[in-house]
């Protein structure tokens, strides 16, 4: 059996077998994703493209167990999710999965340092200093630590939540449009950083996107559909992907990715 | 995850530093009350200590009577002075001296007024030559040798300006006293007894005056070098027999300071009612605050799950919220005890129960104080924790935050099912014969009932806002529109910020319910009962000279003067406060409704009582009651009349001659004046009023008066629980404000927009203001028809405790909805201001 991404023999960070997500029911039932399958390999960044609406945060909540699937199974390395209870899956989400939102992803009352360390804090754990030091100077916000996130850019609050996701060296990051709310310039800040956590400090990181810029910096492309992995692409270039969005019905596009796009055109 | 919890806090102190008033003052109360009982108990203890002698020989009361000394016995138990001959003869005595104190000797200062002395008794003396046994202490002048020589304490010296050598007159038991002031003393180190006057007169003349030839009131026994006082007492037990009570100097003031703070038990329990009030009412307002911060905080609590806090972290950094404000409330509470206590020993000052001694703050205190304001603040908070604790975190992502509102169903069962229960015994009370049982049914079923209408206010809170609030926009257009609308949206909230000044106002208007048909009842007792034209009685029940009646009964126009005394004796093993009066005057000044037999077996040995009584005790026409005085003595009654209740005469009343023969005092408490046929009030009140002027410690007063004074009484102690319970209403207010401003930070964006679109800052700030005040509308209705109910059924239920008519004052309550409405304005003052401070741009940004 062939699966997207499974490329290599070494055992993925996460995969997804047969999710299958259902909000609602009768009228208002609607199926955000319909028995997607899916690798995510350690050491690599995964970029996730479609129209809005087309499942992408619902497959990273399920993926992150931030929300339980209807059907199928989620695994984080060897844990089946579902087989968690709420504590387990707390843990789990403490100690192996990062996150990095597209808004609010900083508690306004702690610094940023605070902030950096804030899921060692839950743990009661001590931060590794010297995980931490490379983390914060890949980031690059060393001066920026003493300050609270109202007194720092979007793009420096971005980095912030990224380095906090990293800072715990979790198995795998999950981003959900990290880029979403920032200039190309900040975006482009934060998707450096990403692609040089998953370069120079061999971290996997699951990122979901609108912009075709931004899915240039991934190793692979996966594009969802209604809810369906319908297509992927490793190596990804921004033309490439441009190109690839194109293909798409023109009704989805236009009414979901043409930001995206004309986003793309300007840069 | 401590620092977040922290951080968080600083954050919404002052929101936190609101909720935590209610805390405040309801530690403050609970700290004061028992700041105050410590004191009042050190200073007696201290004060009788120091003034009793090494063992005191008093007779043996045959039970016990409660506080001697309040005048409220007013029986006597004396001592034969060859009893100090006897005790003279016990080993190891080095001095022994009878002596005398009884109450009924006021001193009169220069212009002839009664010394104020606040309530607080006055008490006359025998001058003890002994001065080893002496509580008093000579400071000025010499001692009195003569009856027509008399000393005074430096207290009442100075208050008067008297000064040794003056001629000045008392008012005593017997005949009015013009004496040379020879000296005057102060009684113990700090000179005086709890504000009570005091004046000595030499034995000879106090015996006369107060008890008779040969009569102490008690004896003090000095202890010889190297005896123990205990030792001696047993001895001196030994030689008296039982008749008599020996007790050391400790013991002594042990049992009296014992017997004035349950006097003032009272004082105690309605403190800690005030108390309770407070902090249940806080309860509330608690709950709403985290509820809120924990809504505000929505994101901030999901992002902290998603990031691998546990529920139980995330509850706990919650209730460590609540635990500092529970501690910084109970800390500033103590201190506000602290000054409550101060406040209360000073109005205890100005009635006349002087304390002296400094403010007693035991490690107890401290300990009930925090136990109290930080378990109510835990217990307010765990429900909005336990809240936090289940928030899904991907609520972390949604970009719009909204508050699952969940269903009111089960608080409508719940509700319904309490709300039935205590109407079931609010009716059920009211029904009840039996006084006591129906009180207490009443006030259990009102609790079941503002329980139960604290469940279902949500759910009636939308009718009511859809029907009354309707008039908002009719009114004010689109901002009353908008003011509804923010109320409506989450009834939660406006009824549980609601239900503080609901519970608030329901207690103000049952106590006004309660009041009001008292006072009908009163005017309608008086109307119905008192025949006598007038009424002679001093303010404050203090006894007064027989010799009043004798002179009153002498002016022309008078027909026959009635004395009312009080006694107490143990009916059928049962102690009973006792009415003496004159048999063959009675009918013809109070006008009592047989319900069996009459007053005519009144004049023998006939005891009539009330019909509440006769079925408590079981008691019928004909059946023998045994009687044991005080100074032990048996004797049998026979119950001769049934009638039923009257407040004027009490509950069981004996004839003047059963009293004086079971050692009562020849004191009178009240005078009931009738007038010859065919003269008018008009025509005798000049001479009343120049023969009473002799004895200003009396008023007189008609029909009218006697009646005004009684609802006076009443009137006052309204005011005074109205004016706690205004405390409840005020952290009412507190609440209100709270929830204001929390609902204009939860709605930034959307005032922002509306801004942006055009909604003047004033506007805004009435809808603001229009939106408290129809929650606080919202709130005193359902207080005030909770209120009425609670006042209703309780009237009803002592309606054999003479609360016979039901009057509800309905201005008053109209009154108390516009006092609301004025809350709801006040409260919204600030949040207002905040809310069209806002910067359109800022607020429309703010995410
Ligand atoms: N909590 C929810 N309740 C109901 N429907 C939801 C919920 N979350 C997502 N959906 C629906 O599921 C579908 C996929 O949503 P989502 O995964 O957020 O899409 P994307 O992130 O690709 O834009 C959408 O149709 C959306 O309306
Ligand atoms: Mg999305």
């Amino acid at each position: 059996m062939t699966l997207p991404g499974s490329t290599s023999a070494a055992p993925p960070a996460a995969r997804g077998r047969s999710l299958t997500k259902v909000f609602g029911a009768g009228d208002t039932r609607v199926v955000a994703l319909d028995g997607v399958d899916v690798d995510f390999d350690r050491g690599r960044f995964t970029a996730i493209m479609g129209p809005s609406g087309s499942g992408k945060s619902t497959l990273m909540h399920c993926m992150a167990g931030l929300d339980s699937v209807t059907e199928g199974q989620a695994f984080i390395g060897d844990v089946d999710l579902s087989s968690l209870d709420d504590k387990a899956l707390t843990v789990l989400r403490r100690d192996r999965v990062g996150f990095v939102f597209q808004a609010f992803n900083l508690l306004p009352t702690l610094t940023a340092l605070e902030n950096i360390t804030l899921p060692m804090d839950i743990a009661g754990r001590k931060p590794d200093q010297a995980w931490l030091d490379r983390v914060i100077d890949t980031v690059g916000l060393r001066e920026r630590l003493a300050h609270r996130p109202t007194e720092l850019s979007g793009g420096q609050q971005q980095r912030v939540a990224c380095a906090r996701a990293l800072a715990g060296r979790p198995d795998i990051v999950f981003a959900d449009e990290p880029t979403g709310n920032l200039d190309s310039r900040s975006g482009a800040d934060v998707l450096d950083f990403l692609r040089s956590s998953v370069r120079t400090m061999d971290q996997t990181v699951v990122m979901v996107t609108h912009d075709p810029n931004a899915a240039g910096y991934a190793d692979r492309v996966l594009f969802l559909a209604d809810g369906r992995i319908v297509d992927e692409m490793a190596d990804p270039t921004a033309e490439r992907v441009l190109e690839r969005l194109k293909a798409f019905d023109p009704a989805d596009d236009r009414s979901a990715d043409g930001g995206a796009a004309s986003r793309a055109g300007v840069r | 995850m401590w620092r977040t919890t922290w951080r968080s806090l600083l954050a919404h102190k002052l929101r936190l530093a609101l909720s935590g008033l209610a805390i405040v003052l309801g530690v403050a109360f609970v700290v004061g009350t028992l700041i105050f009982t410590d004191t009042l108990s050190k200073t007696f203890n201290e004060l009788f200590e120091s003034t009793a002698a090494d063992v005191n020989v008093t007779r043996a009361a045959a039970f016990d009577q409660g506080l001697e000394g309040t005048g409220t016995g007013g029986t006597a138990t004396y001592v034969p002075a060859d009893l100090v001959d006897e005790i003279a003869d016990v080993e190891g005595v080095a001095a022994v001296e009878g002596s005398v104190q009884a109450e009924g000797v006021y001193i009169l200062d220069a212009d002839g007024e009664v010394l104020d002395t606040g309530g607080a008794p006055g008490i006359g003396v025998s001058w003890d030559t002994e001065e080893s046994l002496s509580p008093t202490t000579l400071v000025d002048g010499r001692a009195a040798t003569a009856p027509d020589e008399i000393m005074i304490d430096t207290n009442s010296a100075e208050e008067t300006g008297y000064r040794v050598g003056d001629t000045i007159t008392v008012l005593t038991p017997g005949p009015r006293v013009e004496a040379e002031l020879v000296g005057t003393f102060r009684f113990g180190d700090e000179g005086g007894l709890a504000g009570a006057s005091l004046t000595a007169f030499d034995m000879t003349t106090a015996q006369e005056l107060l008890t008779a030839p040969g009569q102490f009131t008690g004896i003090g026994v000095g202890a010889a070098d190297g005896v123990d006082p205990g030792e001696l007492a047993d001895r001196v037990a030994a030689a008296v027999g039982p008749d008599y009570d020996v007790k050391t100097a400790s013991e002594q003031a042990e049992s009296l300071s014992a017997d004035f703070s349950e006097a003032l038990q009272f004082i105690n329990i309605f403190l800690l009612v005030f108390a309770g009030i407070a902090l249940f009412v806080g309860t509330f307002i608690i709950l709403n605050t985290f509820s809120m911060l924990v809504a505000q905080r929505t994101r901030e609590l999901a992002l902290l799950r998603a990031l691998g806090a546990s529920r139980g972290q995330v509850s706990r950094s919650v209730l460590g919220e609540a635990l500092v404000v529970g501690i910084v409330g109970s800390t500033v509470g103590l201190a506000a005890g602290y000054g409550i206590a101060a406040g209360l020993r000073a109005l205890f000052g100005s009635f006349g129960l002087t304390l002296d001694g400094s403010l007693v703050l035991a490690g107890d205190t401290v300990l009930w104080g925090y136990a109290v304001g930080v378990l109510v603040t835990l217990v307010s908070a765990y429900v909005p924790a336990r809240r936090a604790a289940r928030m899904p975190p991907v609520a972390a992502m949604r970009d719009d935050v909204v508050t699952v509102q969940r269903g009111l169903r089960r608080r409508t069962a719940v509700g319904a099912v309490l709300a039935a229960v205590g109407l079931a015994a609010l009716v059920g009370g009211t029904l009840s014969d039996d006084g006591g049982t129906g009180a207490s049914l009443v006030g259990l079923g009102a609790l079941a009932l503002i329980l139960g209408a604290t469940a279902l206010s949500p759910v009636l809170a939308r009718p009511f806002l859809r029907s009354v609030g309707a008039l908002l926009p009719r009114v004010w257009g689109t901002t009353g529109r908008l003011a509804q609308e923010n109320a409506v949206r989450n009834p939660r909230r406006t009824a549980a910020t609601a239900s503080a000044l609901m519970i608030g106002l329901a207690l103000v208007s049952a106590f006004s319910v309660i009041g009001a048909s008292t006072n009908a009842s009163i005017d309608k007792l008086i109307a119905g009962s008192v025949r006598a034209e007038f009424v002679v009685s001093s303010a404050v029940g203090l006894p007064f000279s027989p010799d009043v009646a004798e002179q009153v009964g002498d002016v022309d126009g008078v027909a026959s003067v009635m004395p009312l005394r009080w006694g107490q004796a143990q009916l059928d093993g049962q102690t009973t406060f006792l009415t003496a009066v004159e048999p063959d005057r009675l009918a013809r000044t109070i006008e009592l409704t047989w319900v069996d037999g009459s007053a005519e077996g009144l004049g023998g040995d006939g005891v009539i009582v009330d019909q509440p009584t006769a079925e408590g005790r079981g008691w019928a026409v004909g059946d023998p009651v045994e009687v044991l005085t005080l100074d032990n003595r048996e004797q049998q009654l026979t119950v001769s009349g049934i009638f039923e209740s009257n407040q004027v005469i009490g509950s069981t009343v004996i004839s003047l001659g059963t009293l004086a023969g079971a050692g009562g005092v020849d004191q009178d408490r009240f005078l009931f004046v009738d007038l010859d046929d065919g003269v008018s009030t008009a025509d005798v009140r000049p001479q009343l009023d120049e023969v009473l002027a002799a004895y200003p410690i009396v008023d007189l007063k008609d029909q009218t008066e006697f009646q005004d004074e009684q609802k006076g009484q009443v009137d006052q102690l309204l005011l005074l629980i109205n004016a706690m319970l205004v405390l409840s209403v005020l952290i009412a207010a507190l609440g209100i404000v709270n929830t204001l401003a929390m609902s204009v930070i939860e709605r930034t964006r959307e005032i922002g927009l509306l801004r942006a679109v055009g909604l003047g800052r004033a506007q805004l700030r009435r809808m603001v203001r229009l939106e408290a005040v129809v929650i606080s509308i919202y709130g005193a209705v359902l207080g005030l028809v909770l209120g009425t109910l609670f006042g209703v059924a309780l009237s009803r239920s002592l309606a054999d405790q003479g609360i016979t008519e039901l009057a509800v004052p309905v201005p008053r309550m109209v009154v108390f909805l516009l006092v609301a409405a004025v809350i709801g304005v006040l409260a919204a003052v600030g949040p207002a201001r905040r809310a069209a401070r806002l910067k359109v741009l800022d607020a429309i940004a703010q995410t």
